[in-house]
Parts: structure tokens; C-alpha cells; sequence
């Protein structure tokens, strides 16, 4: 294979990645947008979600040896619909309980209980389902599809195919829905908007809710390639937190350009960089830090300046 | 004697320019206005001008020299100190930590001494240095007559004690030239008075003084110059009279408050 | 279960120790990091190398080790330390995991049987945990008044002040980026130590055992004792060890799940952040104002204990 074959697929590769990224981001941006905080613990719930959709999955088709079809096809999109559900349960109660309290509390207060939270989250998950990593089966043929000398697997598809489903949905909700527009209001001015008879709590609630659904998808996508387990949410979620400061936090935009952009730099980066596996994560704590430094803002981000 | 002078000083917020090519001047010893319409680049100018914030272009010179983009402590360490238009005091903290916050580096500063082995220092002798700075902490309080409230935690203080408090912790800094941003916003007309009082003593040390304020009896009463700002713009400076007669004042800024 | 006991209180003081240096840069200074376990693993490592490599004296390496992690302390901090709250917080978390990714690259297997350490003749051999409650708790007593007085000095204020309003610091002539930077270089010095303390016992070293969770942990014992509150801070460190112990001291540690202990400290976080945000025992209470020298403050506390309690004007 020539280089810019091996690049072409490497670039696919990035999209499949930038696409489950992209999903996860949405969440962190969503929720910094309304409560201008970092929810420590987005990468946990996006964990519980791979596990719910695993557990829910293997529950209807019997799990790894199943012999994929129709029905494995639906018990995958079942397993996805009571995973976002579930997460979107769960994303509201984490925010009724532990950060709600703290809305005008002093400003370290709901970032020390959001890393709470996380720990709970990861450390239950271990206890109640080990720590070893479990495979996500394919419910469907992953028969590699050759588009000339570029290997395309069918779940790459089905990964880019569902996370802009589900940004087309989102991008429509925020923007056509009654809903949608008073989570857009009160991002820009909680205060006025609660005068306008928003009623910004269920604002909140729904935010974290689609946040939470959107993590569940995002982890049981995630799951084909990294396989499931307790600390999965960590580094995935940290990653999805770039990607969301790349594209500017807070902008809905921004964090599906900025998971794309970190998708394809992650899968083009490494082998052109000869970064050995070992150093990739201290590599990408680097690319982390650096980004915060040099952009805070983003690329789409604007800049907050605090009112002297 | 002029203390203070900006030349030219613009500063842009991404296309919105909220103070344009202002000269600010303060006469040493008086009592200096800046008015103006909400809006109008006040605070800006006094964001500048304490180094809170940087100056798009423009110079300010301070006692002689140049501090224009210095930062804030640098300038608050050459005699410039400040309150808030939205206080900011230390919440937490007792009244009396408030003021010796002031005092930071007003006492245990010795000039024949290296700054890092002043530090040292201070660490060693805290007590004896903490005595002396609360002592003179407790001498501020007594001067705004709030010594009672020294252990009483700054945020449990009334709207109109925090002002003071805020004033008091500025002045233990033994400012050249002091900025005060609407310090009767908000305090009813009692406080006010006492507020007026207070500025009168502070005239008395010879501190200079410089008020942002909308409360016109306030201003008229005990400025003796006044600059009036509209529009990021300077239109008028003056004696409280002139301004009052100034015909670009009334249009922009007396009319306008007629309607309020 | 005496052992059990006896090793509560080696780690105890060891984390009280490591919580001392976090609660400089949270508590006092306000900054929120997550990279304790870094310079904790610093300490550790330079210890293991000067003891073991260049074969030198415990002693010495103590003195290293604070100053090695205070370096990287303060590399890490003069870029870092301008950015604001939850990104400080995410930057430290890389930074913590990046320095455990290069010590374990440095040297994946870590370092076994580091030389003891010597007293006046005397080792100090772990299997006599006596002689390390007295030599780590000597070491917190050190910390605890070297941070007291701190945080009653005008060095200490000036902290607290960044801490409570950056702005307002600034205008009080206080040089905002200059304490942010000396208090995390003081807090990732002590890290450090704290780092040669549990080398001295363990005489071991092994890049698994600096994770975030031990960062986390850090950061539970100063929240829970009382950030800014020293005196707080070491009763914290004692219960969140006894939590750590409490499988083995009950003996039920085939009962108990593995992440009983990570879950309680997440549990521990958030109802503490809900119900009782200042900690256990809350803010410092000290009071300016003691017209008394610290002479007469020693002769009243051991002469009248009552007449000390009571120290306000």
C-alpha cells in the first residue's frame, strides 16, 4: 500500500474515532454552557452506558455466540434506546443530587463533588462488574468492505452513521423546539431567562438528560473499539473534554468539529509522529495541557472575560 | 499639580470602543468627579488607569511616570488604590483580615533588604509583624468607626459598612490617589451623608481623590473638578458650576437623568 | 490488629503529610490540583535512586526529594497556574498522569530493597513500626508548625487573599501569580517528602501504586478535614486511613469489595461538598488581634489550658 492510501485509511479511521468523540463532547459543551462547570464525571456515565447497552444486548440474543441478523440488529438498537434512557435517568439524578445544591455555592464546590461522583460511578461499576474489559459482539457482519485499496469495516459505518443521526437531532432540537430554544436562552443569561418564565431547573435537567443520552451512545459505539470495563470512561471522556475545548466549550458546533478534528489528528498523528504505545497517552495529556494554554477559548469559542 | 494624566487612552473590546482617546486629568489634593451616562466608560477608564485592565492605545502617567500597562499590583504598590463598583471584599475573612490585607506590603517591606529575603523574614517574625499591622489595621477601623465590628466577618456586615470597610481597606495602602467607583450606590440617604463625611476626611489626609458616582447632590457637593465621559468620549471637565451649565452635559447627561 | 492500628498511623501521618502540601495550594491558595500523586511518586523515585543508585544517606535524599519535586512543582506551575478553576483542575490530572507515565517508562519494574534508613546508629526497619510512627509524626508535628505559622504571616494572608478574590488581591498590591506559583512549589515540595517518608518505609518502589487515586485521596483528607484548617487536615488524613484499614481491622476483608474504600471517598466528597462544605472541624479559627507574645502564649497554654482555648480579645 502507497503512503496516501495508508493515510486515506488512517483519515477513515480518524472519522470513525471523531464521530464517537464528537458524541461524547456534546455533552461536556452542553453542560458548561448552561452551568459553566466541567462534569467530572460525563466520562463515567459514558461507561455505564457501554455496560447497560452490553448487559441489555447480551441479555436478548444470548451474548458472544449469537449468529447476527435481523434480530440482533434490533436487540442493538433496543440495547442503545434503554441505555440512553437509562443515562438520561441517571445524568438528571447526578445533578438533582450532587450538583443542584451547589449552584451558588463557592465555585470549587460542585467541581470536588462531580470528581465524587466519578469515583462512585467507576469504582461501583468495578465492584458490580469486575474489572476485567469485556468485547461488545458485533450484531451484525463485520465483513471489511474494500473501497479500492481502502478498508472500510460495516460498524465504522454504523458508528459515523448514528453519531450524525444524532447531531442532526440535536442540532433540530436546539434550534426548531420550544425546548430547545429556552436551553439556548438560558446559556446565554440564566437570570433573565428565568424572568422570562423559563423555567431554568428543567432546562438544567434536560440538558444533563440529552447530555447523558448522547455519553450512552457515544460509549456503546466507543465499546467496539476499546471493549468495555470500569475506567473506560476516562481517558475516552478526557479526550472528548479536548475535543469539546478545541471547538470552543460551549458551542454546539464546535464540539463536533473539534471531536472530528481530534479523531483524524489522534489516528493520523501516532504512526506519523512513530509515538510508541506506551508514550500515547502522556502524549495526549501533552496535546491536552497545550490546548488549554495556547486556546482556551477554541475555534469557535468566545472569549469570557469576567466583569471587573 | 497634576497627579495624574491619560493621553490619548483608548481601549477596544472587539470592535466596541468603550473608552476613546480620553485625557483624564487630576489636580493633586482635590476632589475629583467622573460622571457620565450608564454605559459610558467609567469604570473602564478606571480599569485602566489601575491596571485591571490593559489599554488598547494612549499612555497614563502617574506622579511623572509612565504606567501604562503595568500590572495591578505594580500600580497599587505606587500609591493607586481602589474599591469596587460591585464590592469585592474578602467575604470570609474577618473585618479587620479585610484592612490588613491592605496593609500587605506596607509593613514588613524593608528597602535595604532583597524582596526574597524579606519573606524569609516576615515568615520568621509574623508575630511581631502581625501585631503591627493589626494595631494599624484597628487605627483604619477607628477612623471609619468600625472598629466594633473587627471580628465579625466581612460579609455579615450591612450594604453600607461594606462600602466603608472597602474604603478603609484601600486607604490602609497609604494611597498618593484614591479611585472610588460609585461608593453611594445603593446606601440610603443617611449613609450618604456619612459617606460625604468620610470623603472629607479623606481629603484631610491628603490623599487625592477620584469618584465615579450618579448621585448628582453627592458629586456637585463635594467635587471640586468634574469630568464628564458619554459615549467612551470626554465632553466636559470642569468646576461642579461650569459643568452644571454646560450645554453639552445637559444634552447628554442632566436630560437624560430627568427621565429616570 | 495492633499491627493494623500501628500501620493506620504510619500512613496516616504520611498522608497528613502529602495533605499538609495540598492544603497549601487548595486550601490557602484556592487552586484546585490533581496532581499530588506526581509529586508524591517524585519524592519516591528520587529517594529510591539516591539510596539505592548512588547508594547516599536517607538524610540527604530528604532534602532532594523536596527540591526535585518543588522543580517540577515549578515547571508545571508557571505555565499552568493562569488558567482558571476546572481547567487548572483537568491540567494538573494530565500532568499527574503524565509524570506516572514517564516514571514507569524511566523504569517500569520501580526499585526493591532501597537501603534503610539510619539514625544516630539506629535503622529504621519496617518491621519495627514503632521507631516510623515516631520518626513520620515527628516529621507532621515539623509540618504542622512550619504551616501554621505560614498561614499567620503576611505570606500566608496574602494567599488566603488570591484564594478569596483575585482581583481584589491584585489591588491590594498583592503579586497574584507569584504566590500561586510559590504555593504550589511549597505544596509539591512537601508531596515530595511525603514521597521519601513512605520510601523510608516501604523500601520499595513501584510506578503502580501513583495513581489519580491517590490524588483524589489527598484531596478527600483536606476536604474532609477542613480546607485551610491544618489542625483539620491531619484529623482527616487519620480518618480517611482508618476507612482504608477498615476491611482489614474488622476482618472482613473477604466480605468487603476492593472499591469499598474508592466508592466511600467518592461518597465522602460529594455529601461533604452538600452538607458540610467547610469540613469536620471548619475553618481556622484563629483570630488576629492576641495582644500576647508567643512566650506568654506558651506559658498559658501548659500553665492555664483554659485561659489558651479562649485566646480572642
Amino acid at each position: 500500500m502507497d503512503t496516501i492510501t495508508l493515510y486515506m485509511q488512517y483519515i477513515v479511521n480518524g472519522l470513525t474515532l471523531g464521530a464517537i468523540y464528537s458524541l461524547i463532547a456534546l455533552g461536556y459543551t452542553m453542560v458548561y454552557g448552561i452551568l459553566k462547570f466541567i462534569n467530572f464525571a460525563h466520562g463515567d456515565i459514558l461507561m455505564v452506558g457501554a455496560f447497560i447497552g452490553l448487559l441489555v444486548y447480551n441479555g436478548l440474543t444470548g451474548g458472544e455466540g449469537a449468529e447476527t441478523g435481523a434480530w440482533t440488529l434490533t436487540a442493538f438498537f433496543i440495547a442503545m434506546i434503554v441505555s440512553m434512557g437509562f443515562c438520561a435517568l441517571l445524568g438528571m439524578a447526578i445533578e438533582r443530587i450532587a450538583y443542584k445544591p451547589l449552584r451558588n455555592a463557592n465555585r470549587l464546590a460542585p467541581l470536588l463533588s462531580a470528581i465524587g461522583v466519578s469515583f462512585i460511578l467507576s469504582n461501583g461499576a468495578a465492584w458490580i462488574f469486575g474489572t476485567q474489559s469485556r468485547r461488545f459482539p458485533y450484531p451484525f457482519e463485520n465483513e471489511p468492505i474494500h473501497i479500492g485499496a481502502i478498508t472500510i469495516t460495516p460498524h465504522q459505518i454504523v458508528v459515523v452513521v448514528v453519531s450524525v443521526v444524532m447531531m442532526i437531532l440535536l442540532t433540530s432540537f436546539v434550534s426548531k423546539t420550544r425546548m430547545g430554544k429556552a436551553m439556548r436562552a438560558a446559556s446565554l443569561d440564566q437570570a433573565t431567562s428565568m424572568l422570562m418564565g423559563i423555567n431554568v431547573n428543567r432546562v438544567i435537567s434536560l440538558t444533563f438528560a440529552i447530555g447523558s443520552a448522547l455519553a450512552a451512545v457515544g460509549g456503546i459505539l466507543a465499546a467496539f473499539d476499546f471493549r468495555v470495563y470500569p475506567s473506560m470512561g476516562t481517558m475516552t471522556g478526557l479526550k472528548a473534554f479536548v475535543a469539546a475545548v478545541i471547538g470552543g466549550i460551549g458551542n454546539l458546533q464546535g464540539a463536533m468539529i473539534g471531536g472530528v478534528l481530534l479523531g483524524i489528528l489522534e489516528a493520523v498523528g501516532a504512526p506519523l509522529l512513530h509515538i510508541p504505545n506506551g508514550m500515547r497517552d502522556t502524549v495526549a495529556f501533552a496535546v491536552l495541557i497545550i490546548v488549554l494554554l495556547v486556546k482556551p477559548d477554541g475555534l469557535l469559542g468566545k472569549n469570557e472575560r469576567e466583569k471587573v | 499639580m497634576r497627579i495624574l494624566d491619560t493621553e490619548h487612552l483608548t481601549r477596544e473590546f472587539g470592535g466596541v470602543i468603550a473608552v476613546n482617546d480620553v485625557d483624564f486629568h487630576v489636580e493633586k489634593g482635590l476632589v475629583t468627579g467622573l460622571i457620565g451616562p450608564n454605559g459610558a466608560g467609567k469604570t473602564t477608564l478606571f480599569n485602566q488607569i489601575t491596571g485591571v485592565d490593559k489599554p488598547t492605545s494612549g499612555k497614563i502617567i502617574f506622579d511623572g511616570k509612565d504606567i501604562t500597562g503595568l500590572p495591578a499590583w505594580k500600580i497599587s504598590r505606587m500609591g493607586i488604590a481602589r474599591t469596587f463598583q460591585n464590592i469585592r471584599l474578602y467575604k470570609e475573612l474577618t473585618v479587620v483580615e479585610n484592612v490588613m490585607m491592605g496593609l500587605h506590603f506596607k509593613v514588613g517591606q524593608d528597602p535595604f533588604h532583597h524582596r526574597f529575603s524579606q519573606a524569609v523574614k516576615s515568615y520568621i517574625f509574623a508575630g511581631r509583624e502581625n501585631r503591627e499591622v493589626y494595631r494599624r489595621a484597628m487605627d483604619w477601623l477607628s477612623f471609619f468607626e468600625i472598629e466594633a465590628h473587627a471580628q465579625d466577618f466581612a460579609g455579615s456586615l450591612p450594604y453600607g459598612k461594606q462600602r466603608e470597610l472597602e474604603i478603609a481597606r484601600a486607604l490602609a495602602a497609604e494611597p498618593k490617589l484614591l479611585f472610588l467607583d460609585e461608593p453611594a450606590a445603593g446606601m440610603n440617604p443617611a449613609e450618604t451623608a456619612h459617606l460625604m463625611e468620610v470623603v472629607d476626611k479623606i481629603r484631610g489626609l491628603g490623599v487625592t481623590v477620584v469618584l465615579i458616582e450618579h448621585d448628582m447632590k453627592l458629586v456637585m457637593n463635594i467635587c471640586d473638578n468634574i469630568t464628564v465621559l458619554n459615549f467612551g468620549t470626554k465632553i466636559a471637565e470642569g468646576t461642579p458650576n461650569e459643568i452644571k451649565h454646560d450645554k453639552n452635559v445637559i444634552e447628554a447627561y442632566l436630560g437624560k437623568e430627568e427621565d429616570e | 490488629m495492633l499491627n493494623f492500628f500501628q500501620l493506620i498511623l504510619i500512613y496516616a501521618g504520611i498522608y497528613a503529610i502529602m495533605a499538609i502540601g495540598q492544603n497549601c495550594i487548595t486550601g490557602y491558595t484556592g487552586m484546585l490540583s490533581l496532581c499530588h500523586a506526581g509529586f508524591f511518586c517524585i519524592g519516591s523515585y528520587a529517594t529510591a535512586i539516591i539510596c539505592k543508585t548512588f547508594g547516599l544517606s536517607f538524610w540527604f535524599s530528604l532534602p532532594v526529594a523536596a527540591i526535585v519535586s518543588g522543580f517540577v512543582g515549578l515547571l508545571i506551575g508557571i505555565p499552568t497556574l493562569r488558567l482558571k478553576g476546572d481547567y487548572l483542575c483537568i491540567a494538573t490530572l494530565g500532568l499527574g498522569e503524565i509524570i506516572r507515565n514517564v516514571a514507569t517508562n524511566l523504569n517500569p519494574v520501580g526499585y526493591n530493597s532501597i537501603p534503610r534508613a539510619t539514625l544516630f546508629g539506629y535503622q529504621f526497619a519496617s518491621r519495627n513500626k514503632l521507631a516510623f510512627i515516631f520518626l513520620i509524626w515527628a516529621f507532621v508535628l515539623i509540618f504542622y508548625i512550619l504551616f501554621q505559622q505560614l498561614a499567620h504571616s503576611r505570606l500566608g494572608r496574602a494567599m488566603i487573599a488570591v484564594r478569596e478574590d483575585e482581583v481584589a488581591a491584585q489591588s491590594n498590591g498583592i503579586n497574584v501569580t507569584k504566590y500561586k506559583i510559590s504555593s504550589f512549589v511549597l505544596g509539591a515540595a512537601v508531596g515530595g517528602i511525603a514521597g521519601c517518608l513512605q520510601t523510608a518505609y516501604t523500601l520499595t518502589v513501584q510506578p503502580g501504586s501513583y495513581t489519580f487515586m491517590v490524588s483524589v485521596m489527598v484531596l478527600c483528607t483536606v476536604v474532609l478535614g477542613g480546607m485551610g484548617n491544618a489542625k483539620a487536615v491531619i484529623l482527616g488524613a487519620v480518618i480517611i486511613q482508618f476507612i482504608s484499614y477498615l476491611p482489614q481491622l474488622t476482618g472482613l476483608t473477604n466480605v468487603i469489595p476492593a472499591q469499598a474504600k474508592q466508592i466511600i471517598y467518592g461518597l465522602l466528597l460529594v455529601v461533604m461538598m452538600l452538607c458540610r462544605p467547610q469540613g469536620i472541624l471548619g475553618r481556622d479559627k484563629y483570630r488576629y488581634g492576641d495582644p500576647r507574645t508567643r512566650k506568654e502564649k506558651l506559658h498559658d497554654f501548659f500553665v492555664h489550658p483554659r485561659k489558651a482555648k479562649g485566646g480572642k480579645v
